[in-house]
């Protein structure tokens, strides 16, 4: 016989995907907050990119509007895709080095690996939303809004950034190298520009209005105007709603295949 | 305890694409042995791994491990064994502790649980007063400790190690050696790849060596050495001309020759007799051969036996 000790079966519980979930996220935040650089996107950035509209640009910028309290919701998502970017990163080091093959043949899900970086990633941005609203209050963003409408316009943006993350993932899970992967979020980063993010879309130039009006970042920026500030919003709460919903369930089921594909 | 092998391996075939990497391997392993899988690089003996540790789907064949198929019961297998990689499975801004405590925790342990195997672990691999440390600032030799360590917070009764003491230093190599060499004591079962001889030499209950795609020979160091004859006698010439003839002289024995060093290799039985004629065969007048030894055969020579060269190598740097 083997002198071996061996745990009685007992004593270990069997596995758990909530379980595993929340220790991967105590490993995700414990990266990121030694990860310089992550540090530095997550809580330096969101105060550049405020001051940066709202003082540098803001000046110039005049259609009607306090323009900080126009800027908010469009600087909280720019920023959102910059601390994102991350979860590309860490997703795709995890799949090219020696980590999923560790994870996977202890038996932790698929699932477990990815909803560690994605709850990670809203711990993240959660920090960040906190510091860039701190900034934009501090420069002069004085919203008039119930508890229920602050509830509603974090709750859309929030949702927004749940479904991006996902997206995000999906890109760490199809990118060879962690490099690559920053890069394409990096690229997608854009989206906010030709939106109503930051200028009105009537005075955008014509050709691309048509595609301004109709992506996502539109009705949700207008959605979290409408609410904090009370300016019209049409449909936009409910076009915000499916954008992200769809989104989100699009990117789920996207990331569920590309990491069958990659780690069968 | 009965003598049902922890590894199984029948007709196992893998291509990717149109690269058949692996064509049939049979293989077998007693539970609480050593297996050393030698090869050259591209063999497959990374697939075979993979296969195992339940990460790869095999085209054909069926394997079990600990008892469990490798296809259809991955989770019994999972639960059973541990992988440690070629790239260390660990986060260099994590500290030791905090990397074996997430594993434990992985793992099902509670956390006290967790806890006390972290420290256990730190201590067993000597990494005790490394465990506070973050990872980053880890040398080779502790990281590979370190990941061998989280390989081992389940007790798993297979281990696979996956060329565990590649690129590193020789105390870090024989510190690994040791670890490793521990478990093999507890009654573990291992498997490992390695491109050093010298490790399945010292590690190693069986040898098994693949090579184009089919396991070539199987058994223990000692066993595979005498296949390759008993003891070496290796002479070295003073001119080209006495090279050459001496390996026409010799052409029945086999030899390997080395032209760089003007060197001729045959077997021989070791005995004073055998040798004396061979070298009179080669050297009538005592004035051709510069030097000569004898040597018993290495692991090496097994290898090279064995193993063919993928094209376009050069033959001449094989010795």
């Amino acid at each position: 016989m083997t002198t071996r000790t061996v745990l009685p079966a007992a004593q270990v519980r069997p596995s758990s995907a909530r379980r595993d979930t929340v220790t991967l996220v105590g490993r995700g935040f414990r990266l990121a907050r030694r990860n310089v650089d992550a540090l530095y996107t997550g809580l330096a950035l969101p105060v550049i990119l405020m001051v940066l509209f709202v003082e540098i640009f803001g000046g110039a910028v005049h259609f009607g509007v306090t323009y900080v309290d126009y800027v908010v919701p469009g600087v909280l998502i720019l920023s959102a895709g910059f601390v994102s970017a991350q979860t590309a990163v860490t997703v795709n080091q995890d799949m090219t080095g020696g980590m999923i093959d560790r994870l996977k043949s202890m038996d932790v899900s698929g699932a477990a690996v990815l909803c560690g970086h994605v709850v990670t990633n809203m711990l993240r941005n959660l920090a960040s939303l906190v510091v860039a609203l701190a900034v934009s209050f501090a420069l002069g963003f004085r919203p008039h809004a119930s508890p229920l409408d602050w509830a509603a316009a974090l709750g859309i943006i929030l949702l927004f950034i749940f479904a991006f993350s996902w997206l995000a993932a999906c890109v760490g899970l199809v990118t060879r190298s962690p490099e690559g992967a920053g890069n394409v979020v990096f690229a997608m980063i854009f989206l906010p520009y030709p939106s109503s993010a930051f200028v009105p879309i009537a005075t955008l130039p014509a050709w691309i209005r048509g595609f301004a009006g109709h992506q996502p970042i539109t009705p949700v920026v207008d959605t979290f105007r409408g609410l904090l500030l009370h300016t019209p919003t049409g449909h936009s709460p409910l076009v915000a709603s499916v954008w992200c919903a769809g989104l989100l369930a699009a990117s789920i089921a996207l990331a569920a295949a590309l990491f069958r594909r990659r780690a069968a | 305890m009965g003598a049902a092998p922890a590894i199984t391996a029948r007709g196992l075939r893998k291509s990717f694409g149109a690269l058949q990497v692996l064509r049939g391997i049979d293989l077998e392993v007693p539970a609480g042995s050593v297996l050393a899988l030698l090869g050259r690089n591209g063999a497959g003996k990374t697939t075979m791994v993979r296969i195992l540790t339940t990460l790869l789907r095999p085209d054909a064949g069926m394997a079990a491990v600990a008892g469990f198929d490798v296809v259809s019961q991955t989770h019994a297998v999972r639960r059973a064994i541990s992988l440690t990689g070629q790239s260390a499975a660990v986060d260099g801004l994590q500290t030791g502790e905090e990397t074996l405590f997430m594993m434990g925790r992985l793992w099902g342990l509670s956390r006290r649980q967790a806890r006390l195997r972290a420290s256990g672990l730190l201590e067993r691999f000597d990494l005790a007063d490394a465990g506070r440390r973050r990872v980053g600032t880890y040398s080779g030799g502790m990281r590979r400790r370190l990941d061998l360590a989280a390989s081992l917070v389940a007790e798993p009764a297979v281990i696979f190690l996956d060329e565990p003491t590649t690129g590193l230093d020789l105390p870090s190599r024989q510190t690994m050696w040791a670890a490793i060499a521990g478990l093999a004591g507890r009654g573990v079962t291992v498997f490992l790849t390695t491109q050093s001889l010298e490790e399945a030499d010292r590690l190693a209950d069986q040898v098994a060596i693949i090579d184009g795609g089919i396991v070539a020979v199987q058994g223990t160091p000692g066993e595979l050495k005498t296949r390759v004859g008993t003891e070496r006698l290796r002479i070295s010439f003073t001119d080209r001309a006495a090279y050459d003839r001496a390996l026409t002289l010799l052409a029945a024995h086999q030899p390997v020759a080395d032209q760089a060093h003007l060197r001729v290799e045959v077997e021989t039985d070791g005995t004073a007799a055998a040798t004396r004629a061979l070298l009179d065969a080669v050297d009538p007048a005592a004035s051709l051969i510069a030097n000569f030894d004898l040597r018993r055969p290495t692991l090496d020579d097994v290898f090279f036996a064995y193993t063919t060269e993928p094209a376009g190598s050069d033959s001449s740097l094989q010795r």
